[in-house]
């Protein structure tokens, strides 16, 4: 075998061994984001909010600073409740005084009210994460499980994912000095917990589950009642859903 | 825990107008990302007005030729520390080159960067003056320099005819690739602002567009200053058709930069999408100072007028010279003041449409405005250096350079 044809050769191995090395991820990777989430194995976790039951009593934000260690100051959460005054005027006025936590200010003319409600939000896990695209050293990540995480030792802290949040979901961490967000309480569902948040409900607005289960309490509210998202003409196609989300609602 | 920071929140809260996500209040990037832009810009243009005499044989600009490198070399060192002392945690910044994300736009900065510098502009300044480090190792008193351009020769001490034509043929093809790599490392840094979906602000195609103009006008007027400066300090006469035709690109690139603007808040208004009311709301206030009376009514119009009328109007040399240093001088302002409005512009209102925060720039601090003001005037000592190292007006009987008299 002249050298030529030998050099040939080898050329033509490595690449063949490339492009199965590249091809097998690929092939996973395309099959794992194309199958609807009830047909995976392992736990694909949903969230749900039921909006007309939400009373504003913010424990859930209480619970999720306590159990995540997230700043008390009233400039980061994790989530918050947002009150929504809409009058016959058409005026819509949102307020949510630290998170909601310190309560709401009286309505100074009640009688002009037309509707008024509740919203909780938090990190929407969206399946087209923007701030896992955005992420320069890929710190950002999402689970195969679902859930969009934050590796803290690894986070450089530019900032890039709290601006392409189109949620607000993420804040900086003043000490840690990294993005940081809701991860569904990560710790606790992997022990068979439930998130924080929904554990301290007292109304069941927050409802957490299985998607993959057909059975599961979650997977038969999603089936069966009418459903919204936040923002979704943003395409992210966030995973928490709404019931009884009102358009003005952003 | 960065001090005051929690004291400046607790005062900033009373100043929110309307409703913020909760999380908004702090904004996330400070002054040092506004200069980010801007100093990446005047190494884009600077590039870009030195390629008119090597690529585009633009002759009358030759005295600027080599200052605009080294102008470029110096605004290019400094521009990745504003990003490093933003980062929370700059000491693992080169994570970016370790696993770069590949979706994500900032993770090619680190590539582009090293690129720029190493293959396009110390190649470029190298290849000019091998000649003159060469002689100048042979023949500089004070050893310590002369040391210096023994090590840059790197050996290579042949300056014979034929070695200098092939630095020359070299050279200019570093400049042709240099081209799109200043057009790269320019137009990444609007894209990163442009590609971001959440911000309707920042949210357009033409973002990087608008950026790498404004970025060619401030590098060329940044030059043109620098150029007159340097000829008054050294008491030199200024090569009058050379100033003249700066001006005239100057004229240009602050004309499309303003149609670009133009047209994309002209389109921004017509379509009158969800998020038009509060930007008009921005604009008309928080905005109002630094958007139309600094970057569009000082910073364009006006230079756009003086400009032009030096174009239409023979004036005498020195009223030209006053015109493009004023001009010049408003347009460096104007082109900082938008990357302020943009960067700060789009943190300032809240991404549900539907109230403000507040930014007040602290005088200290490691994102404040002295440290945003020594980042800005380092890279004119970096200059300073180069010159005394690299001086652009030494041409030592070059074959090439004699055909110009002064820098």
């Amino acid at each position: 075998m002249s050298r030529r044809q030998f050099l040939k050769s080898a050329a033509l191995t490595a690449l063949a061994l490339a492009g199965r090395a590249v091809a097998a991820p690929l092939a996973a990777a395309e099959k794992f984001f194309h199958e609807p989430p009830w047909k995976r194995k392992k736990p694909y976790w949903a969230y749900a909010i039921d909006t007309t039951k939400c009373i504003g009593c913010a424990r859930c934000v209480g619970a999720c600073k306590t159990e995540n260690d997230v700043p008390r100051e009233p400039f980061y959460f994790r989530t918050w409740v947002e009150r929504y005054v809409i009058r016959r005027s058409g005026e819509t006025n949102v307020d949510s005084p630290n998170g909601g936590q310190d309560g709401y200010p009286p309505v100074r003319d009640p009688g002009e009210v037309s509707k008024s409600f509740f919203v909780p939000k938090l990190c929407n896990q969206c399946e087209h994460s923007p701030c896992v695209q955005v992420c320069p050293v890929g710190a950002s990540y999402k689970t195969e499980d679902g859930v969009v995480m934050v590796d803290r030792k690894y986070c450089i802290g530019c900032r890039y994912c709290v601006q392409a949040c189109p949620y607000g979901s993420r804040y900086f961490h003043p000490v840690l000095q990294v993005a940081d967000k809701c991860t569904l309480c990560y710790h606790r569902i992997q022990k068979g917990l439930r998130p924080a948040c929904v554990e301290v409900c007292p109304t069941g607005t927050r409802m957490f589950g299985d998607r993959s289960d057909p059975a599961s309490a979650i997977s038969k509210f999603m089936e069966t009642e009418r459903l919204m998202v936040l923002r979704p003409e943003m395409g992210t196609e966030p995973k928490v859903a709404y019931k009884g989300l009102d358009k003005e609602v952003r | 825990m960065p001090a005051g920071l929690l004291e400046s929140l607790r005062a900033a809260l009373p100043h929110v107008t309307g409703f913020i996500y909760p999380n908004e209040l702090e904004l996330q990037w400070s002054v040092l990302i506004v200069l980010y832009p801007y100093l990446t810009g005047l190494v884009a243009g600077a590039f870009i007005l030195a390629s008119l005499e090597r690529v585009f044989n633009v002759a009358a600009v030759k005295p600027t030729y080599r200052l605009s490198l080294l102008t470029a070399l110096a605004f290019l060192l400094i521009a990745p520390l504003p990003l490093q002392a933003h980062l929370g945690h700059p000491e693992r910044s080169l994570e970016i080159f370790m696993t770069p994300n590949t979706s994500s736009a900032m993770a090619m900065f680190g590539f582009v960067y090293t690129w720029y510098l190493m293959a396009v502009l110390l190649m470029e300044i190298w290849l000019d003056y091998r000649r003159e480090i060469v002689e100048w190792s042979r023949t500089e008193a004070f050893w310590p320099k002369r040391l210096f351009y023994k090590v840059l020769t790197f050996g290579v001490t042949n300056i014979s005819p034929r070695s200098l034509e092939i630095d020359d043929k070299l050279g200019k093809a570093i400049t042709v690739i240099g081209l799109p790599s200043a057009v790269l490392l320019h137009g990444y840094v609007g894209f990163i602002f442009g590609s971001l979906k959440a911000n309707p602000w920042w949210s357009t195609p033409l973002m990087p567009v608008i950026f790498l103009f404004s970025a060619m006008a401030s590098g060329i007027a940044g030059v043109l200053l620098i150029y007159m400066f340097l000829c008054r300090l050294r008491r030199v006469p200024i090569d009058m058709p050379c100033l003249d035709t700066v001006a005239k690109y100057l004229l240009t690139a602050i004309i499309v930069a303003f149609s670009l603007e133009m047209l994309e808040t002209i389109q921004t208004a017509y379509e009158a999408k969800d998020h038009f009311d509060i930007i008009t709301l921005l604009v008309e206030g928080k905005l109002f100072i630094s958007m139309f009376i600094v970057q569009i009514a000082m910073g364009s119009l006006v230079p756009m007028l003086v400009l032009g009328l030096n174009q239409l109007f023979l004036f005498p040399e020195r009223v030209r010279r006053a015109c493009y240093a004023v001009s010049a001088g408003l347009s460096l302002i104007g082109i900082l003041a938008m990357r302020w409005n943009v960067v700060m512009g789009g943190q300032l209102f809240s991404k549900s449409l539907r109230g403000f925060t507040t930014y007040k720039l602290e005088l200290a601090g490691r994102e404040g405005l002295l440290a945003a003001a020594v980042l800005t005037v380092l890279p004119l000592f970096v200059l300073a250096a180069l010159l005394y190292l690299l001086p652009p007006w030494a041409h030592g009987g070059s074959a090439r350079a004699a055909k110009s008299p002064s820098a």
